[in-house]
């Protein structure tokens, strides 16, 4: 079943040398060559030769890794191509070393039925430069009342289900879509939110907000909705994603459940990972998201999570804003951040640099673990696998700034700071999707 | 020299704030004289930007600038452009271009005065925003106290009374007195008192059954807002007036009340404190004049001793 698309580039004839690859589904870690024939993995290993027409790339001190999978991004199309479409977010994944990228489903119309999800489809097939897909959403116009038709939808290659952006209203609707979901063979993602105690927030609620003056968002206000979730999907053994884990509390109940076997996967974003919420202090609008960053001591919980693998992936929440919107005090600013250019390097700079994460471990949440969540075959840097892998230079240093992303908007919280880490060359599907050889 | 905004309370070190106390000493025998101005601040532009509705802050601020005959403009929200839709950062730009060395302003966003800086070259004060901050209340009241207990504030016992979630001056004065080492007790219903507060280096209390240990009893303003449906932080101002409401028979001789305005009578505070000649709640006001010129003055010819304020007037 077809979940991804995109346009057609010509196969890459590419002959990868002396770079360390790391592929934890291969088991390897070693410097090797990597010859790619014909968009395929044709041979790893040493000294190896190029061909005719084959461009050499010259990886000496660089990562070769499987190419990471975001299960979660903002494509912003349709209703809001001013800041994102389908090209420009592809080739922001692309630049970040994303070999797939999947839509949410909360755009102007909502992906809510087969003819939306299929005119994106059609348009992925002609603007994505890495291989695309979407969620469509679980209830009508996101409205928390009418399911959606999820066996059209799944037929016409939704990935999954989700009403991102916005809570499951009742226990009723997250029931009766964790019972119908089944029809389509996928799974659903939920934006984990008690709305009433949401209600207002502007940051995590803890010290920080107290002597900010920001209305809180307790961590009570994402747990409670996981637990709720969790019960039922064990209830009518379903299969649930959560999205964007942020608290400790959450992770404790996903904890709970994978041990009681209910069939729950999770993700958190590369900025949980290495911000907390003292970072708000800065009052800049760019740090600004839901679930807003949290205490140290959840960050350090979602960090031991990543690594033991209660937490199964990273997924970038990618939420692109105009500068218009984000360039207004704070409290009147919209939430989200824009992570898929940015999100290897803070993770391989704020966790594997320091010792908090290991790079195989990191590279399996980024790459094989959710494409096995979106029902895709994972990255591996094997003879005969398809070619999907990127190629970073892991000392680079790199500045965030506007106007400089692949992305159409650069509403990122490390705007004006240095990066280390950069993505010189990305390879999805087989077809080179980024190249930046400095 | 760089500029210099005034955001937080925490802009300030404990030398600023001594400092800037001992300017608006400075500046009180101007405001004793018949003629009440001084020239130094002449060709001087500040600008009063207020966003939300002020009679203390918005008056001082503008009568202190003209007693230091500074040039004034002072625009509101409504009838400006902001009512057309115009952003925060383009009124910046756009006042920026009358080159004023101070903008003042309050406006009902925390983070506003982070917008209006990056987008002006004139020093920001903030008088107000949202429930943030509101440094120069915090000012202006540990001026009232000096001038009123002394000069030594150190190991004064405070406690501060009402809704601390929504007060932008509770979070301004909780550090200032800190910072001046006084011993901050916060008194609130549960309902009205933020979580993890403690963390700033304060007692958490829900009643009031040591307020005999305060030196002085600092009121916040109850709104009726925090009854309504839907927000259900109270059952009723009837039960706050009941715990946590402050009368004369309350207080033990000798302790003194603060409130930084609008009072509600018969709400946090009655009517028999509300008129006593022994609360500090008119002297608070007087307070805000002397000390928003030291404000303004400090702003614009820095905060160094070697100007020392007594040889410009």
């Amino acid at each position: 079943m077809k979940r991804t698309w995109c346009k057609h580039l010509p196969a890459a004839e590419l002959l990868i040398k002396g770079g360390r690859v790391v592929d934890p589904e291969s088991g390897v870690d070693a410097v090797q060559d990597v010859l790619v024939k014909k968009g395929k993995v044709a041979e790893v290993g040493k000294s190896l030769k190029a061909g005719k027409n084959t461009r050499v790339v010259d990886a000496a001190g660089m990562l070769v890794l499987p190419g990471f999978v975001d299960l979660h991004a903002h494509f912003r199309t349709p209703g809001r191509e001013d800041e994102e479409d389908i090209a420009t977010a592809s080739a922001a994944a692309a630049a970040g070393g994303y070999v797939a990228a999947f839509g949410m489903a909360n755009t102007d119309p909502v992906v809510d039925t087969a003819t939306i999800l299929t005119g994106l489809s059609q348009r992925a097939s002609v603007d994505a430069l890495v291989p695309v897909g979407f969620f469509a959403a679980v209830t009508k116009g996101l409205a928390g009342e009418e399911l959606t038709e999820m066996g059209e939808l799944g037929a016409a290659g939704a990935v999954g289900f989700s009403d991102d952006g916005q809570s499951l209203k009742t226990a009723a609707i997250t029931r009766r879509a964790l019972q119908y979901v089944k029809v389509s063979g996928r799974f659903v993602a939920i934006h984990a939110q008690d709305d009433s105690l949401f209600k207002g927030g502007q940051m995590h609620e803890g010290p920080a907000s107290a002597r900010l003056g920001l209305t809180g968002i307790p961590s009570l206000c994402e747990s409670l909705d996981v637990s709720r979730a969790l019960d039922i999907a064990a209830y009518e053994d379903a299969d649930l994603h959560v999205c964007h884990v942020s608290s400790a509390a959450s992770l404790e109940a996903i904890a709970r459940a994978k041990e009681a076997g209910v069939r729950v996967t999770a993700e958190v974003t590369p900025h949980h990972l290495v911000m907390n919420d003292e970072v708000v202090a800065t009052l800049d609008p760019n740090v600004k998201m839901n679930p807003p960053l949290r205490s140290e001591g959840d960050r350090r919980a979602l960090v031991e999570a990543l690594r033991s693998g209660l937490v199964d992936c990273v997924a970038t929440d990618h939420a692109p804003h105009v500068s218009e919107e984000k360039d207004v005090p704070y409290e009147e600013a919209p939430f989200g951040v824009v992570g898929l250019e940015t999100a290897f390097s803070v993770l391989h700079a704020g966790l594997v640099e320091p010792g908090e994460l290991d790079l195989a471990t990191l590279v399996t949440r980024l790459s094989a673990a959710p494409a096995r969540i979106a029902g895709l075959e994972a990255p591996a840097i094997a003879v005969g696998a398809p070619a999907d892998l990127c190629v970073i230079d892991p000392a680079a240093v790199w500045t965030v700034a506007p106007h400089t992303l692949q992305s159409r908007s650069w509403n990122s919280p490390w705007l004006g700071n240095e990066l280390t880490g950069k993505v010189r060359l990305t390879v999805a599907a087989g077809r080179v999707a980024w190249d930046d050889r400095a | 020299m760089p500029k210099r905004d005034l955001i937080s309370i925490e802009d300030l070190s404990r030398a600023d704030i001594e400092l800037l106390l001992d300017t608006a000493e400075s500046f009180l025998p101007v405001l004793e004289r018949d003629i009440k101005k001084v020239p130094t601040l002449r060709g001087r532009t500040i600008i009063n930007l207020f966003w939300e509705a002020s009679t203390r802050t918005s008056s001082s601020f503008d009568l202190a600038a003209k007693r230091l005959s500074a040039d004034t403009l002072a625009l509101k929200a409504s009838g400006s452009a902001v009512e057309k839709g115009e952003t925060l950062k383009d009124t910046a730009i756009t006042l920026s271009a009358y080159s004023p060395d101070i903008i003042v302003m309050r406006h009902p966003s925390a983070g506003a005065c982070q917008t209006l800086s990056a987008n002006t070259e004139a020093s920001v004060i903030n008088a107000g925003d949202g429930k943030h901050q509101h440094p120069t209340q915090c000012l202006l009241d540990l001026f009232s106290m000096r001038q009123n207990l002394g000069r030594d504030l150190d190991g004064l016992k405070v406690f501060i009374i009402g809704d601390i979630l929504h007060s932008r001056v509770a979070r301004s004065d909780i550090m200032g007195f800190r910072m001046l080492g006084m011993d901050v007790t916060l008194v609130a219903p549960p309902t009205l008192m933020p979580r993890g507060i403690e963390e700033m280096g304060v007692k958490v209390e829900y009643d009031l059954a040591n307020l005999k240990q305060a030196d002085v009893i600092y009121l916040l303003r109850i709104q009726r807002e925090r009854i309504k449906a839907g927000a259900a932080y109270l059952p009723s101002l009837r039960e706050y007036s009941q715990i946590w409401g402050i009368s004369q028979a309350r207080l033990r001789p000798g302790q003194r009340v603060m409130h930084p305005g609008p009072i509600n009578r018969g709400v946090e505070i009655a009517s028999d404190i509300a008129d006593d000649d022994e609360n500090l709640i008119a002297h608070q006001v007087f307070s805000g004049l002397a000390v928003r010129m030291a404000i303004l003055y400090r702003t614009i010819v820095g905060y160094s001793d070697g100007a020392a304020s007594g040889e410009v007037l």
